[in-house]
């Protein structure tokens, strides 16, 4: 084996890393809005991803069926209308369900627990108990070559720059916009926001929302990897949970470096031993480290 | 005889009495063997709701991972009884005879050393209720040293358990993989398929469950329940009053951890088999619903609550098997939004003031106290809409508690 080789396949591997690390911080990113900021248990993220996922695939029948033509342009549009019908759903959910249970979190994980086992069924009588895969673009399939001996997967460079997008999105609208400070100030001090004239239970809902629709976001980047079955939200939901947990609550910032810490010794552990055992010694690791420092990587400073 | 049943209505044993008296006399009277045998299997899912209630009811702490203390009581009674079910004799056609089947078809052919010790049956039950108990330790002593608690113990506990099943899915060779262990048969010779042995087996565990009941009736009047009781709704004053919070926590979650050990145990001498289905995030969660309809703060009612609720499911995912989740949906809703106290609480507040009104003389003590033996699961719901605000403050999600409140 050359030099050149044993390069190829750290850079593979390494992008392996990455694919995952991308993986788990769209999973995250929603929840980091839902639970790190706002605290409430959503058991149900996962099945806001799979509605995601179901809407590209909607979408990609629908353009086979009815606009053969417009097949290699669905995918962006698909995206947007995934995180639109999970913001919606988002929105009805906090109404009708999660605002009478701000005071009592344990009770929202059973009650949220309850609602994914609803639309697991839903899913299940809707598109049926089998897995799906929409038809994906010409562009997004085949790898990219650089150098000779090198392939890297175009899908996974997708879901990277995807998320690097709705990263930077969410970042930007946390901490340069009218509703990241209203939700910054209603985290900080709900009766202090209150008192300054703003609407804390229209930005809990909104927040809600828009946790949903970037779940919805995230669902529809899996599309591109794997296929999507009723079950698919819920393989991910402790790992999404892991990962807010583990970055600190309350910190973006600390979400996106346990996604990359996470990923890297998971990919990492792979390589010397099988699937299985790397994924237990990860969630040893995370676990251990959450029971020394239960704060997570990076508190967040605010005084609750 | 006064005396006698103010002790009945002081200590909650009226209640304790008609569910002994249901479980052993009743059910074995009105059916057949197939659906004892079945009653029994819900009832080691009770052992369960019952260290919930005094874990989550009293002492105010969700866990999410009973089936991991389930399962280990499981999986040790099972290592017993697959050593004795593989003696040479009858695995001779094995490449290597002696050792589990499933260890044989992964080519493995010495028995593991941490094996052994369950070639012994007091070995075996000791492991039952020390490994359990010892893995639940370890666990909350770490978290509540630290004072990590609510949201944060039940992702924990949750991890733990993804942890245990992927643990026990990925080594086949040694814990028996997906399907898990199987084909259990005897203990010391004794053939626990027989009619004969399923009766036996099925008042021995209504007769442990009773008295789990009993011993956590015992320490809930004790000063112990009461100190629970404190720490659930205001931790930090107990602490401030120099208590030691986080072990009086510890101590519940074993207790709770130990129970849902002998259920685990039960469940494999009567069932006949243990797999990391049993183990799951989503049996542990389910485990939480019996607890939660049976009413949270009511040991009799957590009975009830699997009962129902294991009925229910039998029966609509056999008839109905669509229908089954929107319902269980349905009840994981409702018993949050609607009645919070569960079955219990709903016989405290319709049922019970009726009682009272038809009996002349305990009408006055019942109605002035209308919950005198179920302590209200969380001050939202018995006083004023507002007054509820300090216990949710517990729960922030940092988890690291005692900063504000």
């Amino acid at each position: 084996m050359s030099l050149t080789d044993i390069m190829n396949i750290t850079l593979m591997q390494g992008f392996a890393g990455l694919s995952l690390f991308s993986v788990l911080l769209l999973m995250g990113l929603g929840l980091a809005i839902i639970f790190g900021q706002m605290g409430v248990i959503n058991m149900a993220h996962g099945e806001f991803m799979t509605i995601g996922a179901y809407t590209i695939y909607m979408f990609s029948s629908l353009t086979e069926t009815f606009l053969p033509g417009f097949a290699s342009m669905y995918f962006p549009f698909a995206i947007v209308a995934a995180f639109c019908i999970a913001f919606v759903f988002g929105w009805f959910i906090e109404w009708a369900l999660i605002r009478h249970l701000y005071k009592r979190p344990l009770d929202t994980l059973l009650a949220t627990w309850g609602l994914s086992l609803a639309m697991q069924q839903t899913f299940r009588s809707t598109f049926g108990a089998r897995e799906v895969s929409p038809t994906l673009p010409d562009w997004l399939l085949g790898s990219w070559a650089p150098a000779e001996g090198l392939d890297i997967p175009i899908n996974g460079l997708f879901v990277l720059a995807l998320t690097a997008l709705v990263t930077g999105g969410v970042l930007l609208a946390l901490y340069r916009s009218r509703w990241g400070l209203r939700v910054r100030a209603t985290v900080a001090n709900r009766p202090m926001a209150n008192a300054t004239g703003i609407n804390t239970s229209r930005t809990d809902r909104l927040t809600f929302a828009i946790g949903c629709g970037i779940a919805g976001v995230a669902g529809a980047a899996f599309t591109t990897i794997g296929s999507t079955g009723p079950t698919s939200g819920s393989l991910y939901i402790v790992d999404a949970f892991l990962v807010v947990t583990f970055g600190g609550a309350g910190s973006l910032l600390g979400t996106v470096a346990s996604a990359f810490g996470i990923a890297q010794t998971q990919s990492i552990a792979e390589f010397f031993m099988t699937g299985s055992m790397a994924k237990v010694l990860t969630l040893m690791m995370i676990v251990t480290i959450l029971m020394l420092r239960p704060q997570g990587l990076f508190a967040s400073k605010i005084r609750r | 005889m006064d005396s006698i049943k103010s002790w009945l209505a002081r200590s909650g044993m009226g209640s304790v009495l008609i569910l002994a008296l249901i479980i052993v006399v009743v059910f074995p009277l009105t059916m057949d063997l197939f659906r004892l045998n079945l009653v029994g299997k819900y009832l080691t899912y009770a052992f369960v709701a019952v260290g919930l209630v005094m874990l989550w009811g009293y002492g105010g702490v969700l866990s999410l991972g009973q089936g991991v203390f389930f399962g280990l009581g499981g999986y040790m009674m099972a290592m017993f009884m697959k050593l004795e079910a593989s003696d040479p004799e009858t695995t001779k056609i094995q490449s290597t005879p002696g050792i589990p089947d499933f260890m044989d078809w992964n080519q493995i052919t010495e028995l593991p050393l941490w094996w052994e010790p369950f070639r012994h049956l007091p070995l075996a039950l000791l492991a039952v209720l020390l490994v359990p108990t010892l893995l639940a330790f370890i666990i909350s002593f770490a978290m509540f040293r630290r004072r990590v608690g609510g949201v944060y113990f039940a992702i924990i506990t949750q991890a733990v358990c993804l942890i245990l099943t992927v643990l026990i899915v990925g080594q086949q060779g040694y814990t028996g993989g997906v399907n898990g262990i199987t084909d259990l048969k005897t203990i010391l010779g004794w053939d626990t398929r027989t009619d004969e042995a399923k009766y036996v087996l099925y008042f021995l565990n209504a007769g442990l469950l009773i008295a789990s009941i009993l011993l956590c009736r015992w320490i809930q009047l004790s000063k112990l329940g009461t100190l629970l009781l404190a720490m659930r709704d205001k931790e930090d004053r107990v602490r401030f009053s120099g208590y030691d919070v986080s072990m009086f926590k510890v101590f519940a979650f074993c207790l709770a951890a130990m129970l849902s050990a002998i259920g685990g145990a039960m469940f494999v001498l009567q069932v006949g088999f243990m797999s990391p289905s049993l183990v799951g995030i989503v049996p542990s969660i389910e485990m939480v619903i019996f607890a939660a309809v049976g009413g949270r703060m009511s040991l009799v009612g957590a009975v009830y609550g699997a009962l129902l609720v294991n009925f229910g499911k039998t029966y609509f995912s056999e008839s109905f098997p669509d229908l089954w989740l929107f319902l269980m949906a349905a009840l994981f809703i409702g018993v949050v939004l609607a009645f919070p106290n569960g079955l219990a609480g709903l016989y405290e507040s319709h049922v019970k003031p009726r009682l009272g009104k038809r009996k002349d003389k305990p009408a006055a003590g019942t109605d002035s106290t209308p919950s005198s033996d179920v302590p209200p699961a969380t001050p939202l719901h018995s006083g004023a809409p507002h007054g509820g605000k300090p216990l949710a403050r517990t729960a922030l999600p940092d988890g690291v508690q005692g900063t504000s409140a």
